[in-house]
């Protein structure tokens, strides 16, 4: 169970209709690699964010695959194009079954 | 380590031997954070700095990439932990039953301590830094458990601390009361410690701006502290940071919240007076 979890993004507040806009998204979370081991040399079980997903008024704009070399608190920039004003719907989904949210909504103008 | 100490030395003289010509960022590159904040990274070095015409912040020795995370405060992964202490500032811990926010309600009102940081303590006859007004704080006023002055909750909570005054000009006062501890600091500066016998001052006075091996030495000024390094993923208390100087000079090193270490700081700090105050930094 990764603990202090905390999804941050930065999306502009407006953009011209069809302009390309960069987001930036981050996370903080430890991303246990499973590959270590602890004092007593048990393997310290795997717990890392394993999928990153990204909409746009329903439309998906980006969905990655989280790999456990990704280091701690993942940093992910991508673009997007903005046809209409709407909303930014991020998702990231936790080994644990935990699932992260964060909407921001982007006005044309 | 030590052999990492040892060759560090040699390489240091071959650099000599080359000369102090290196490639480095934008020499007069200037720091302004989310574009609005513009700080102060290069002054006149104070009046007391004898060897010295000009102070820099560390920030204008770091690459251009190391830079860039700073001008952002969503990039720099300093202010991560921060918000990680605005969780703390506002939990109730300890048998008094009170938060930071209880008797100091936001962090705001921590503006401009920074600045002063370390400073002469009139109740306890003695200079403190952040970490013992925190822990005293916890003791004596929350009756909470004191902090490690490393554990990540006090080094989060002075870069709590440290944000409110960023942009403000350090301004550590050295005389009154605190300077007999400044002198001590002083001495420490320009004494040579451990087998390799360096001073402080024979890197960061005498050759920053060369090379030692592959690092780029800055002035060492700790205006930037707590600072958040590239090279162990956290922030960095000032403490911390003299240990790993002290240790690469192949000397026992002292402990954080020695009295030693509380000298040095204020010594160390004075020697910022001047420079933007700009943790969380972001160093490699």
């Amino acid at each position: 169970m990764a603990t202090g979890v905390k999804p941050r993004v930065k999306v502009p507040k407006s953009a011209a209709a069809g302009d390309a806009i960069t987001i930036k998204t981050l996370i903080s979370h430890p991303m246990e690699s499973g590959q270590r081991k602890d004092k007593e040399g048990n393997a310290i079980p795997r717990s890392i964010i394993n999928r990153f997903t990204c909409d746009f008024n329903g439309q998906n704009v980006i969905d990655v695959t989280l790999e456990p070399a990704i280091s701690t608190n993942p940093y992910i920039e991508f673009e997007a194009t903005v046809p209409e004003a709407g909303e930014f719907k991020f998702t990231w989904y936790d080994d644990d079954g935990s699932v992260y949210e964060e909407a921001k909504p982007i006005a044309i103008g | 380590m030590k052999l990492k100490s040892l060759k560090t030395v040699t390489s240091s003289i071959a650099m000599l031997a080359l000369g102090a010509g290196i490639a480095s960022a934008d020499e007069d590159a200037a720091l302004i954070i989310n574009g609005e904040t513009e700080m102060v990274v290069r002054t006149e070095a104070p009046a007391h700095l004898e060897n010295m015409d000009e102070i820099r912040s560390g920030w204008t020795f770091r690459s251009a990439e190391t830079q860039a995370l700073q001008m952002d405060d969503f990039d720099n992964p300093g202010m991560i932990f921060v918000d990680q202490a605005i969780d703390t500032w506002n939990q109730v811990s300890g048998s008094e039953e009170k938060s930071c926010a209880s008797c100091h309600e936001g962090p705001e009102s921590m503006k401009g301590l920074r600045t002063q940081m370390p400073k002469w303590n009139e109740a306890a006859g003695e200079v403190w830094t952040t970490e013992m007004y925190i822990n005293d704080c916890r003791e004596n006023r929350m009756g909470a458990d004191k902090w490690g002055w490393n554990a990540k909750d006090m080094v989060n909570m002075t870069a709590l601390i440290a944000l409110q005054s960023r942009g403000m000009p350090m301004n550590v006062a050295i005389d009154g009361p605190a300077q007999a501890t400044w002198e001590q600091g002083k001495e420490m500066y320009y004494t040579r410690y451990g087998q390799l016998e360096l001073s402080c001052a024979n890197c960061h006075e005498d050759n920053y701006d060369n090379l030692i091996r592959a690092d780029h030495l800055s002035q060492g000024q700790i205006n930037g502290f707590p600072a958040y390094r590239l090279k162990n993923a956290k922030l960095n208390s000032i403490h911390a940071r003299f240990k790993g100087c002290v240790r690469d000079t192949r000397a026992e090193t002292f402990k954080e919240g020695s009295p030693e270490f509380i000298a040095l700081e204020l010594y160390v700090a004075s020697r910022a007076n001047g420079l933007s105050s700009e943790g969380p930094s972001v160093r490699n």
